[in-house]
């Protein structure tokens, strides 16, 4: 992990002193790779509620050994999402031009101030939680209301993801109401997929087992998510399609069959949906959600398919046609994806030592 | 000398305060940019309470449209970029299909067709742009120009999302290698920020008409939409004219007159 970002890094300083045209962005298509990254992982982030609210707020005792990896999964995620809007900007060291002229009316000046806030209240709350466990008390009466406080936080941090996009009068594609709640749904079938491959990966690792029936519980969860998911992307198409108003068709026309003969996120997003009936059906069948290894598989499925679909195409597209109706198509550059790589490794590395220090606070109070 | 923990605390908190406070006084003190904008009206400066521009198609040609183009990216040190990738222009030209996407269907005049038409900033009386710029490095002056403070944009590009029309560009390079002829009277951009048309504020403080419109040969029009006896008023009152994705609800302030 730290190999692989500091080579991340490497290939950022190229990116900074030899300038962001060895991007494979353009005039046209002016966000990339990293923009839609960050976007799915303020998503993954704050699906941290789905295991949050069912244990604190509802007493759903199964999570309790699962919340502390969940919200810690949270830490990190805005921690890769931060930094790839580091990595994204022209000009990273005026970042503090964002707090000097604060701009209320600029989602992202509000994704500014609300992403480093969630990340602090996570962080605030498992280290207390792990802590008062480690010391066998009972947690900190101060930490309850910031429990509270984190659950509409949380589906704040990816509603305000979600206008960046919606409220932009040229960009019919991203120009819905329906845009935010399928950011929602969408991050609560990321988010607990990954988190449920974490949860595998550590019983294999350390023997530490998060319960069956909390991972069981989980796979509903991300079945859910998925199936509200799919169904609002066919709410999408019936919107564009049936009402056959050119700007609102374009955009999803070219990205699932191509426009102008220009077809180069096709395969992409059919694969993107194969993975998404693939993973959903498997998580249908509860003897898939009983088993570890097929769990994690299915779960790799349906993460690997929302990632292409956010990750990738939904801000992509979003550019294509151009406002003058041309069609410029982008695919990242082999920078990029190094960068990208990058922060990835880097989110990792912390959630490596994040869990770590809470598998070895589990472990001595079992053993 | 023993130096205790409080007192190492204390020194490290007054000292990070002291920081903290001085650092934020010199971006403040330091911060380019205030000073530039403050284009000081002089006497003769010329002044609207909206500027407007009006494009006369009957009286444009390739050539004039050219001359226009090279006078403001002449002024403006605009880089001369061929990679359509990451080429920048404040204004150029776009053929019918392409300014008026949505106005374009196949029936349409050969004449309008085969038209190009001169496409820059439309400074949007209510515009997006200026709405999602989280630092307000973009921002509509009382005159209705939309500007841009290069030195205070951090290059993220939102407003390159916002913009309906495509008239905001991106330096994806350091553009001074690609300055052909340097005008030393305006400032040239680093890479890394947004730039765009600025409707020439800094030739209407001198009292002079916007670079293009001066190598138009009166094909571009440029007035105070506010004042009911203006010539772009006059215009307007008098001949149909079309702006771009009007349904958008940006209000642009440049009209085409085909």
């Amino acid at each position: 992990m730290f190999v692989l970002s500091a080579i991340g890094t490497l290939a950022y300083l190229v990116q900074r002193f030899s300038g962001e045209e060895i991007t494979g962005l353009s005039r046209d298509v002016s966000w990339g790779l990293f923009i839609a990254n960050y976007t799915f992982f303020v998503g993954v982030a704050a699906s941290a509620v789905m295991v949050v609210l069912p244990y604190y707020a509802h007493d759903y005792k199964a999570f309790g050994r699962i919340a502390v990896f969940g919200e810690f999964l949270a830490v990190a995620a805005i921690a890769i999402a931060g930094l790839f809007i580091f990595v994204d900007v022209g000009q990273p060291l005026r970042s503090f031009n964002l707090l000097l002229h604060p701009t209320p009316g600029s989602p992202l000046f509000w994704n500014t101030i609300i992403l480093p806030v969630y990340m602090l209240l996570n962080l605030l709350i498992a280290w207390s939680i792990l802590g008062a466990e480690s010391k066998s008390v009972p947690p900190p009466g101060w930490i309850k209301p910031l429990i509270y406080i984190s659950i509409p936080w949380a589906i704040s941090i990816h509603t305000v993801t979600a206008f960046v996009y919606a409220g932009l009068p040229g960009r019919a594609f991203w120009n819905t109401a329906i845009l935010a709640p399928r950011f929602l749904v969408s991050a609560f079938a990321s988010g607990p997929a990954l988190l449920i491959v974490m949860c595998v990966l550590i019983k294999r690792f350390t023997g530490l087992d998060p319960g069956k029936k909390a991972l069981d519980q989980l796979g509903v969860i991300v079945l859910y998510s998925m199936i509200l998911n799919l169904f609002f992307i066919v709410l999408e198409f019936f919107s564009a399609f049936y009402s056959s108003i050119p700007a609102h068709t374009h955009t999803l026309q070219y990205l699932f069959f191509g426009l102008e003969g220009r077809e180069a996120l096709v395969p992409w997003i059919w694969t993107s949906v194969g993975l998404a009936v693939a993973g959903t059906l498997l998580l249908a069948v509860p003897g898939v959600r009983r088993d570890y290894t097929l769990l994690a598989a299915a779960c790799i499925i349906v993460f690997s398919s929302l990632w292409i679909d956010k990750g990738l195409c939904l801000v992509v597209a979003g550019f294509i046609p151009s406002p003058m109706a041309i069609i410029t198509e982008y695919a990242p550059s082999l920078f990029e994806v190094i960068i990208a790589i990058g922060v990835w490794a880097a989110g990792f590395l912390m959630l490596t030592v994040l869990y770590k220090i809470a598998i070895s606070v589990k472990e001595e109070l079992a053993g | 000398m023993e130096v205790t923990r409080r007192d190492f605390l204390k020194i490290a908190g007054a000292s990070t305060i002291v920081g903290i406070l001085g650092g934020w006084s010199a971006v403040e003190v330091l911060a380019p940019g205030e000073l530039e904008q403050q284009h000081l009206p002089k006497p003769g400066a010329l002044t609207a309470k909206r500027w407007a521009m009006v494009v006369d198609m009957k009286k444009m040609d390739e050539a004039t449209m050219k001359a226009c183009i090279d006078a403001c990216h002449r002024a403006h040190n605009v880089p001369d970029i061929d990679d359509p990738k990451s080429t920048v222009k404040w204004i150029w030209l776009e053929p019918f299909e392409h300014a008026f996407p949505y106005r374009h269907h196949e029936h349409v005049a050969d004449s309008l067709r085969e038209m190009r038409f001169l496409v820059f900033c439309n400074h949007c009386n209510n515009p997006p742009c200026v709405r999602v710029c989280p630092t307000q490095a973009t921002w509509k002056r009382e005159d209705g120009i939309v500007m841009m403070d290069e030195h205070r944009c951090i290059g993220c590009r939102y407003c390159m999302a916002a913009c309906p029309y495509g008239s905001r560009n991106y330096n994806w390079t350091d553009p001074r290698p690609f300055i052909k002829k340097r005008n030393p009277d305006y400032p040239t951009r680093s890479g890394g920020v947004v730039e765009k048309c600025n409707f020439c504020v800094e030739r209407l403080a001198e009292g002079l008409m916007p670079a293009c419109v001066e190598a138009s040969k009166g094909a571009l029009i440029f007035g105070d939409l506010a004042d009911p006896a203006s010539e772009v008023k006059n215009i307007l009152n008098s001949h149909y004219t079309i702006r771009r994705k009007l349904n958008l609800g940006t209000e642009p302030s440049v009209f085409y007159m085909v």
